[in-house]
């Protein structure tokens, strides 16, 4: 019998399916929230695995979505009509096969990030993989095979609730069952004190690109999803901006705590929608908020004595 | 050879606005130890205050537009101690991350309060100096490119000789090279950060000024991307060194203006992050900086 | 008894300053060796190229044998080099069990992918690991508070839990950066006991950087001795107790 985890990965995905087979009889607008609730889950998610848990402090997510995104929307858009053939037709064998050729590719950018810029810290990183992210826009404004500065539109809708909350669910489940293990101990080690953890014979270098790669893969599927949600890219889309909305979500999640991040990542993209009505000062709320958070409760919204206990 | 000199005009008087920007990342840097992301938007508070007091305040003539960019220091400097008092001091001893998502929270709050206040368009930014076209030979200069540079060396000298020969500017030393030992000496900790934000914000209000004088249209978002630049300056120079600030921001001038010459000018932007990169990989304490090593 | 580390005419300079000038001295396999000085002498500067955390100027160092030089801090833990840090440095916010379970890392089969897998290797290593953790922390009597975050632990105990974790990694040497710092009397004479009991049931060499002379004098079988980088005697307590060149270093300093 596989592990009690792995039972509510396969839960998680069935339900996903069947709710997502009857997604015909849901408010296209809900659905749509839904979806982008699900993409969220698995950017904070997987950028929770660098910040929070492996203690690194990477503001370049929005650039390894951007890798995914692209990548996986010129598989389906530019040459799916030639490879759809090739799987029978089948858009559910190209589509996840898009999702994670755009993951390795981002995870490709992670490490090609990570392996130089690891040296540094706190917020020497921050700035490091805040250029990244940016060159990464640069180069796709500048690309016109892609779109250049005006995006890259006509990607198929393929995105389903299925897709969203499965890419989710996985994505935590990896996080998970990566650091409950005595190995993925080694993470937080590392995050805490680096040359303890060298100390110990953990290697510091493979904790921490092991995280980048891990949690840039997932960014690209992420990304990969977004893209065939919205039917168009846009370079702008995935500006510094993007990335700090996704960094804000872990830290009010409570920085390396899965449940916590979870509920900031639903709870921050489903506040959104009814902010929208407020027009130019949602922005603005949105700002002053987590400057008061920040102030009040910087361990994060979900975080009481009581929960610390039983997570340690 | 023409075609150079001129290009190293355009790159100076560039740089020399990275290089007042710059400076008040590196001086709260190095009393505070964090990024202050805000700074980029009281650059941008800076022009603004230009845009609207430049009709009261006779911009137009020589006495006139110096009043607006005397103006526009003051507002930023006050603006900066306000920040710093609501945003930044009650994080004293807190992890800089969170310090950096504050001050990322402060740069949002004030580029959408700027949209809402200001309108998102941008505005045309009035004339303050009275303008005119120098030509030596070949080479044109315009009157406001040597504005920007004389004021700029006019402030980087004042700042030196704040820093160095001031009881205040001692305190700024002694707090940047050890904030515990300061306060031990009988140093106002918290005020000589003020006067720090007070400081920089005002080089930064400067800044603010000069560069819409040459780039004449102004709008909330302007602030980012000078702002990452003459962050990238700061790095390039060695954070918490103002000399290193100032140097880096030219070298970053020069080399913006040289790139935007060539094929490459699509990626100016991407230029500033690529050599911040290779500064931090291969000589991270930057090019004046010193390296701190971590006693195990 | 064969030699075990091997310090050969080891010199590091930072900059102008040496700090530490032509040092050899041996560690044997199973032998409690002190490295004593006056402040500043460069014993943690020993430990740390010892340990790989500085390379020294010149000079080499000998681990069972064989060369240690460019080899990484991990690299030496996993040939058998423990130690622990003058300021203690544990991982402040895992649990008391998770900082020794986290060192016996070293001697795992299983790695990131048997980590998602889960399949049955990977819960029958982990439950062996965990075996062998709470058996350590048995030992010293820490399994009370396994649960609770290192950083909670009162001093004495954050000291002994750091020498557990160097032990988990199974070391053939454990090097000691003065654990009897910040410790009463009393503490002192129950960290001596401890020290001898890890030699004898994990059956290793210790090198104990130390300040305190009774601590060292007491439980070492032999000591080298620093002063300004330089070592200026090597001997049994007995001799070093009798040595005019210590006497003289240590006068200056204190009374030991």
């Amino acid at each position: 019998m596989p592990p009690k985890s792995q039972l509510w990965l396969l839960a998680t995905l069935v339900v996903a399916g069947i709710v997502s087979a009857f997604s015909g009889r849901i408010d296209p607008y809900f659905l749509d929230v839904t979806m982008g609730v699900g993409i969220a889950v698995t950017l904070a998610a997987s950028l929770n695995l660098i910040n929070g848990f492996t203690g690194q402090f990477s503001l370049g997510h929005a650039g390894f979505m951007a890798v995914g995104a692209y990548s996986s929307a010129v598989i389906t858009t530019n040459f799916g009509p030639k490879l759809l053939p090739l799987v029978g037709g089948q858009v559910w064998i190209l589509f996840p096969l898009s999702l994670v050729v755009g993951g390795l590719l981002a995870a490709l950018a992670g490490l090609a990030v990570g392996a130089p810029s690891l040296r540094l810290k706190g917020d020497y990183l921050a700035i490091v993989t805040l250029g990244f992210g940016e060159i990464i826009k640069v180069i796709f404004q500048n690309v016109d095979a892609v779109g250049g500065a005006r995006g890259l539109v006509g990607i198929p809708n393929y995105t389903n609730l299925f897709w969203t909350f499965g890419v989710a669910a996985v994505t935590v489940y990896v996080v998970w069952a990566l650091l409950n293990s005595t190995y993925g101990r080694g993470f937080l080690a590392v995050a805490d004190d680096e040359v303890a953890a060298e100390a110990m014979g953990l290697n510091p270098t493979r904790y921490k690109i092991t995280a980048f790669v891990v949690g840039s893969f997932f960014a690209g599927v992420a990304g990969g999803l977004y893209a065939h949600l919205k039917g168009y890219l846009n370079p702008g889309g995935f500006d510094f901006n993007k990335s700090i909305e996704i960094v804000v979500m872990v830290i009010l999640g409570g920085m390396g705590r899965h449940v916590g991040v979870i509920l900031a990542a639903i709870l921050l993209t489903a506040v959104q929608e009814p902010l929208r009505q407020l027009g130019d000062w949602r922005m603005i709320l949105y700002s002053l908020l987590l400057i008061v958070l920040m102030i009040t409760r910087p361990q994060g919204l979900f975080v009481w004595p009581l929960w610390k206990k039983k997570q340690a | 050879m023409t075609e150079l000199l001129q290009q190293l005009i355009n790159g100076l008087s560039l740089g020399a606005i990275y290089a007042l920007i710059a400076l008040g990342y590196t001086m709260v840097y190095g009393v505070l130890r964090f990024i202050n992301f805000a700074h980029s938007d009281v650059f941008m508070i800076g022009s603004y205050v230009g845009f609207y007091l430049a009709p009261k305040l006779g911009a137009g003539s020589v006495p006139g537009g110096l009043a607006v960019l005397f103006a526009a220091m003051a507002a930023c400097a006050l603006l900066g101690v306000i920040i710093e008092k609501l945003a930044y001091r009650p994080l004293r001893n807190r992890s800089t991350l969170t310090v950096l998502i504050t001050a990322i929270g402060v740069s949002l709050l004030l580029q959408n309060g700027g949209q809402k206040l200001f309108g998102p368009n941008p505005r045309a930014f009035p004339k303050l100096f009275p303008e005119t076209q120098l030509h030596f030979g070949e080479l044109t200069v315009s009157s406001n490119q040597l504005i920007v540079l004389a004021v700029s060396v006019f402030l980087l000298v004042m700042l030196w000789w704040i820093v160095h020969r001031t009881r205040i500017g001692t305190a700024m030393r002694a707090l940047s090279f050890n904030a515990t030992a300061a306060s031990l000496v009988g140093i106002n900790n918290d005020a000589v950060i003020s006067f720090t934000f007070a400081l920089g914000s005002a080089l930064a209000g400067a800044g603010g000024i000069l560069y819409a004088m040459n780039y004449p249209s102004i709008d909330p978002l302007m602030g980012t991307l000078p702002g990452l630049k003459a962050f990238v300056a700061a790095v390039l120079g060695g954070i918490g060194n103002l000399p290193g600030a100032a140097l880096g921001g030219l070298l970053i001038g020069l080399v913006e203006t040289f790139i935007s010459g060539t094929r490459a000018s699509t990626f100016r932007d991407a230029i500033a992050f690529a050599i911040l990169i290779l500064i931090l990989l291969f000589r991270p304490a930057g090019l004046l900086g010193k390296m701190r090593v971590e006693k195990v | 008894m064969s030699v075990l580390l091997q310090l050969d005419n080891v010199t590091i300079r930072f900059g102008g300053l040496t700090a530490v000038s032509e040092v050899s001295a041996t560690v044997n396999e199973h032998e409690l060796v002190g490295l004593i000085g006056p402040n500043g002498a460069g014993k943690t500067t020993v430990f740390n190229m010892v340990t790989g955390v500085y390379q020294p100027t010149s000079g080499g160092i000998a681990f069972a044998g064989k060369p240690t030089a460019s080899l990484k801090p991990f690299e030496l833990t996993e040939r058998g080099i423990a130690r622990t840090f003058q300021n203690i440095r544990l991982f402040p916010s895992l649990t008391v069990f998770d900082n020794v379970r986290v060192a016996f890392h070293l001697h795992l089969e299983h790695d990131a992918l048997h980590s998602l897998s889960r399949g049955p290797k990977f819960h029958r290593e982990e439950i062996a690991l965990r075996e062998r953790t709470r058996e350590l922390l048995s030992i010293f009597n820490l399994e009370r508070v396994q649960n609770e975050p290192a950083k909670s632990l009162p001093y004495g105990d954050q000291r002994r839990l750091e020498i557990i974790r160097a032990l988990a990694t199974q070391p053939k040497l454990l090097l000691l950066d003065e654990p009897a710092a910040g410790m009463n009397p009393a503490e002192k004479i129950e960290l001596m006991k401890l020290i001898q009991f890890i030699q004898e049931k994990f059956r290793l060499a210790i090198l104990l950087v130390e300040h305190d002379m009774k601590v060292v004098m007491g439980i070492c079988q032999r000591i080298h001795v620093l002063e300004y980088g330089r070592k200026i005697a090597e001997g049994t307590p007995a001799e070093i107790r009798a040595n005019p060149a210590v006497i003289a270093a240590y006068l200056g300093q204190e009374h030991a």
